[in-house]
């Protein structure tokens, strides 16, 4: 299997924090790898590193055939990356950000028409080129900030937190337009705060402090968990939750949506014990039944078990 | 070096001022507002001096004397005391900025012959007034005295000789004259470096940086794109400035307008080259303000704009020669007021133009494509 | 039933430009209310009227019986308010920070350190008081920020996307304490462009490019609103089947969902048949079921319908 990307031991320091610890990666070629963590687990410092934004303090990576601390300038020809802050000129308009970066990018003039004007249709911003780029609402902005990536069609790209903030509407548009990328052989580096995007990489990362704690594909990763997980439907779910918590076979209980979620060390065990609780407290429960967790639930019992080492 | 990309980030520079009103409002309004206001409040010439008179002499030539007075346009005969004191009353209430006292034998003297004397009171509190008060008045005396000479027909008094000193500084110079070149410096000083100061951390502000630097551009076409469209503002800039001094402040320009702009335009790049460096190396758009501030006041101070560089203390003096604007303002000055040409200027254009590409190649090297 | 807010044909325009259209909503005291839609919906301006901070264009509103328009002051000593940004100040203490905010909202000496003291604890930062704003992560920061605005015990807590940026645990504890202060009497009102944090609000609205397109409760919308059956599938190959979806009759529209697709049918479809469609077209089916629609399901379906009009 040929990779793409190959994070080998890159170490960050900022002062004291140790942003990025000793993290490797392989990303195989043509999939989407999804970096998933909590705020603060080093995932934009590794993106930024990636780019050459920062210098590793050890280790390195490699992307293609490029090494990025030797041939930093190199990879830029071939990469596309998108900050997690909008960085396009909002005072331009969405046609001359294009021709700006299409421009910078040195796409020959001959194919610069047509290509802007296949991603402007790609993207559905055909409508709204004459607009400034400030006064695209968000997910408008974030299909063009992807768009002006594209201009030289780039083999690796690295998008940082693409989604945050942008509607579910625009949200699912944009993984259209990654799986479309994906298709035509792009390798997509991407991170992102919501496990139902995570779902959709081929592989996935979780991050915490600096660390890769699981790298697998999703499924592996979900099939893989190793404790029962029950869905709790109760007319009062708050409540039952604070009671579930205090039982000592339950490890975690929590509420996901509407969705009340205990895990436990046995199934059968807990389901009992847990009615009796419930029922002796005045809850009246809906349904108690083993569900397979999703993404987020593991995320969220791998995060917590590292954190009580 | 890339023309084609060079080329780009200075459309791409040029639509976005385009699209900002304050920064137009920057390039074409400051020029005239500071050359307006500074033109007239940085002149040193004052007239209409409000003044208090206290005459006791009751001869014809008191009258003369102070006739002459308002003639020179230089005093006002605002209050007539009726005493000393009284005198000493309206200056110390700010109300006159000078007394002239006529003692009662005034006329009799300048009928015998004698050496007839009069009493200027001046408030010295403002130096520079009182120096043009005391410059307009001897001035206002020794041409009187030289009347009463030809009147007298060579009868000689010691007096008029003892005012020729003062006549030698020529109160009716206009300051405006000389003033106004060294304003033109300041002016296209402040703007730019204003302007430029901005373009880099702006960007880093707004994050537009990190998209850009991610890019294979590189840093010396970064540079050179961010500083060429103000060298072309700053060109503007001091077309308009030269025409309101030419056209409003009637300043004749001696030299060659030419090499004027030529020089401009080497001094642009060193003034801009300033703003990039600044830029470069401040971490928010406050710091870089606070940072051409810092660069802006020595200079107006210390370029030989407001105080002669002669007059300055060694060290000063050190100082002032490391100035871009000490140069071009002996270069506006030599070209506007003197007419120099390039023979007499060499020296200032081998230095202006080291300036500018110094500068230009500190911010290249200072400038990193990285975010740390 | 005694209402905290009410708000009447609330309307405000810059320029030309409606940021918010004409919207109207009530919330029961001690009730969470949550306010969702993308970013640039209006949300914010819609909380800043509340506050007295702009003025509406037209409408009226009454907050605790007082007019929004001309009694705001005496709103703002009722209401605490966190914003999207933490108003805290990076570079002082856990401790300063509180100490200054209880300054502000003029809370009296001799109820201070109580005060403080149980916030700490609500918050889980005992333990941190001395440590400098800007070193806390995340969670911890926006529970500092929710501290500083609940110092002088508001009737009303006006919460502007408080859990941006901020990772599915620290999310949820976050909600912990929201609902905490909900059961104490607490009206809450929420923006959130998070689909699964308005599961725990008693009453959402769903607001689009400053127009209420729905107002309900989630159980409600959920079941009423959308008019067909949601089915769940789980494909080889995404993308295709989408295409092949939409394309069929009976489908009203297909779209990525977590891993698999969500496809909006008409009531009582034949999931064998949809199968055998999709295998006729070799895509391999691996799941196929139906489900209860999310509020994502629901927001993307109203949105899909503003959008067609």
């Amino acid at each position: 299997m040929e990779y793409d990307i190959i994070i080998s031991s890159m170490t960050k320091k900022f002062g004291d924090l140790t942003a990025v610890d000793r993290l490797s990666i392989k990303v195989k070629k043509g999939t989407i790898f999804g970096l998933v963590g909590p705020d603060g687990a080093g995932k934009t410092t590794t993106m930024r590193m990636l780019c050459s934004l920062l210098t590793p303090d050890s280790g390195t990576a490699i992307i293609g055939d490029h090494d990025i601390l030797k041939e930093s300038e190199e990879i830029k020809k071939d990469i596309g990356y998108m900050p997690q802050r909008f960085s396009l000129y909002g005072d331009l308009t969405v046609l001359e950000n294009l021709e700006f970066y299409a421009e910078i990018y040195q796409v020959p003039r001959k194919v610069r028409k047509e290509k802007i004007e296949h991603l402007l249709e790609f993207s559905n911003l055909s409508k709204h080129s004459y607009k400034l780029a400030d006064q695209l609402s968000g997910g408008m902005k974030q299909k063009l900030a992807l768009s002006c990536n594209l201009i030289h069609t780039p083999k690796y790209l690295l998008l940082d937190e693409p989604t945050i903030g942008v509607d579910p509407v625009a949200r699912r548009e944009f993984w259209r337009i990654l799986f479309e990328l994906k298709d035509l052989g792009t390798t997509i580096f991407v991170s992102t705060p919501y496990m139902d995007e995570a779902e959709r990489c081929d592989e996935v990362g979780l991050m915490s402090e600096g660390k890769i704690v699981k790298s697998d594909t999703p499924s592996n990763i979900i099939n893989n968990f190793e404790k029962p997980l029950l869905c709790v439907y109760s007319e009062d779910n708050h409540k039952a939750k604070n009671m579930a918590q205090e039982e000592e076979y339950v490890f975690d209980a929590y509420l996901l949506g509407e969705e009340l979620h205990v895990v436990a060390d046995d199934k059968d065990y807990a389901i009992n014990n847990l009615m009796e609780k419930f029922k002796t407290n005045n809850i009246t429960v809906d349904s108690i039944k083993e569900v397979s967790p999703s993404l987020e639930d593991v995320f969220v019992y791998i995060i917590k078990n590292e954190k009580r080492r | 070096m890339n023309f084609k990309r060079v080329l780009s980030i200075i459309r791409k520079e040029f639509f976005q001022i385009k699209r900002d009103k304050r920064t137009i409002a920057i390039i074409i309004m400051m020029p005239i507002m500071e050359l307006l206001l500074f033109g007239y409040a940085a002149s040193t010439s004052v007239d209409h001096i409000p003044t208090v008179v206290y005459n006791n002499d009751i001869g014809i030539e008191s009258r003369e004397l102070l006739d002459s007075f308002v003639n020179s346009q230089y005093f006002d005969l605002d209050y007539y005391a009726e005493s000393i004191k009284d005198v000493q009353k309206f200056i110390d209430n700010g109300d006159a900025k000078a007394g002239i006292i006529i003692p009662p034998e005034f006329s009799d003297d300048i009928k015998n012959g004698k050496m007839a004397q009069i009493q200027l009171i001046v408030d010295g509190s403002d130096p520079t007034t009182a120096q043009t008060i005391l410059s307009s008045a001897g001035g206002v005396v020794q041409s009187m005295s030289v009347d009463i000479i030809q009147e007298t027909r060579g009868m000689s008094m010691p007096q008029v000789l003892d005012l020729r000193s003062r006549v030698w500084y020529n109160p009716n110079m206009s300051s405006i004259n000389f003033n106004i070149p060294g304003l033109i410096g300041v002016i296209l000083q402040t703007v730019t470096l204003m302007l430029t100061s901005f373009s880099i951390v702006r960007e880093r502000e707004r994050g537009t940086m990190e998209q850009l630097i991610v890019t294979p551009i590189t840093k010396m076409e970064l540079m050179v794109g961010k500083i060429v469209p103000y060298v072309i503002i700053g060109f503007v800039d001091i077309v308009l400035a030269l025409a309101l001094s030419v056209f409003w402040f009637k300043v004749p320009i001696a030299g060659s307008i030419t090499l004027l702009l030529l020089f401009s335009v080497i001094f642009l790049f060193g003034s801009l080259g300033v703003g990039l460096v600044i830029s470069t190396v401040s971490k928010s758009q406050l710091q870089a303000m606070q940072l051409s501030m810092f660069m802006i006041m020595p200079n107006i101070l210390l370029s030989g704009y407001m105080f002669p560089i002669e007059a300055m203390p060694d060290i000063i003096n050190k100082i002032s020669t490391v100035l871009p604007l000490t140069y071009f303002i002996k270069v506006l000055r030599g070209i506007i007021l003197k007419g120099n040409g390039f023979s007499q200027l060499y020296q200032e254009f081998i230095i202006l133009t080291a300036f500018g590409l110094g500068f230009l190649l500190l911010a290249t090297i200072k400038f990193k494509k990285k975010i740390e | 039933m005694e209402y905290a807010i009410e708000i009447d044909n609330l309307t405000k325009k810059f320029g030309k430009f409606v940021a918010v259209n004409n919207v109207s909503f009530k919330i029961k005291k001690g009730d969470v209310f949550g306010f969702l839609g993308p970013n640039g919906s209006g949300k914010t301006t819609v909380i800043r009227m509340i506050m007295g901070l702009i003025t509406p264009t037209s409408g009226t509103g009454k907050v605790l019986g007082y007019d929004v328009t001309t009694e705001s002051e005496k709103i703002r000593s009722h209401i605490g308010y966190m914003s999207q940004k933490f108003s805290l100040y990076d570079d002082l203490t856990v401790d300063e920070n509180l100490d200054f905010y209880a300054g502000v909202y003029k809370v009296p000496k001799n109820k201070i350190n109580e005060k403080k003291k149980e916030i700490l604890e609500m918050a889980d930062l005992v333990g941190r008081e001395n440590m400098i704003t800007s070193n806390l992560s995340g969670g911890w920061k926006q529970r500092l920020a929710l501290g500083c605005s609940i110092i002088h015990e508001p009737e009303i807590l006006l919460l502007d996307e408080p859990t941006g940026g901020v990772d599915p645990i620290a999310r949820r504890q976050f909600w912990d304490i929201i609902y905490e202060l909900s059961k104490k009497g607490v009206t809450i009102l929420v923006t959130t462009h998070y689909m699964d944090e308005a599961e725990h609000c008693n009453s959402i609205g769903f607001l689009y490019y400053g127009n209420i397109l729905s107002l309900d409760t989630p159980n409600i919308m959920k079941g009423k609103i959308i008019d067909g059956d949601i089915v769940e599938i789980k494909v080889n190959d995404t993308l295709k089947s989408i295409e092949l979806l939409k394309a069929k009759n009976g489908v009203g529209d297909a779209s990525v969902y977590g891993s698999g697709i969500h496809a909006m049918t008409e009531h009582n479809t034949d999931l064998e048949e949809l199968k055998g469609y999709l295998t006729e077209n070799n895509i391999q089916v691996t799941n196929i079921k139906m489900v209860r629609p999310s509020l994502e399901d629901v927001f993307v379906f109203l949105v899909e319908k503003e959008n067609k009009k």
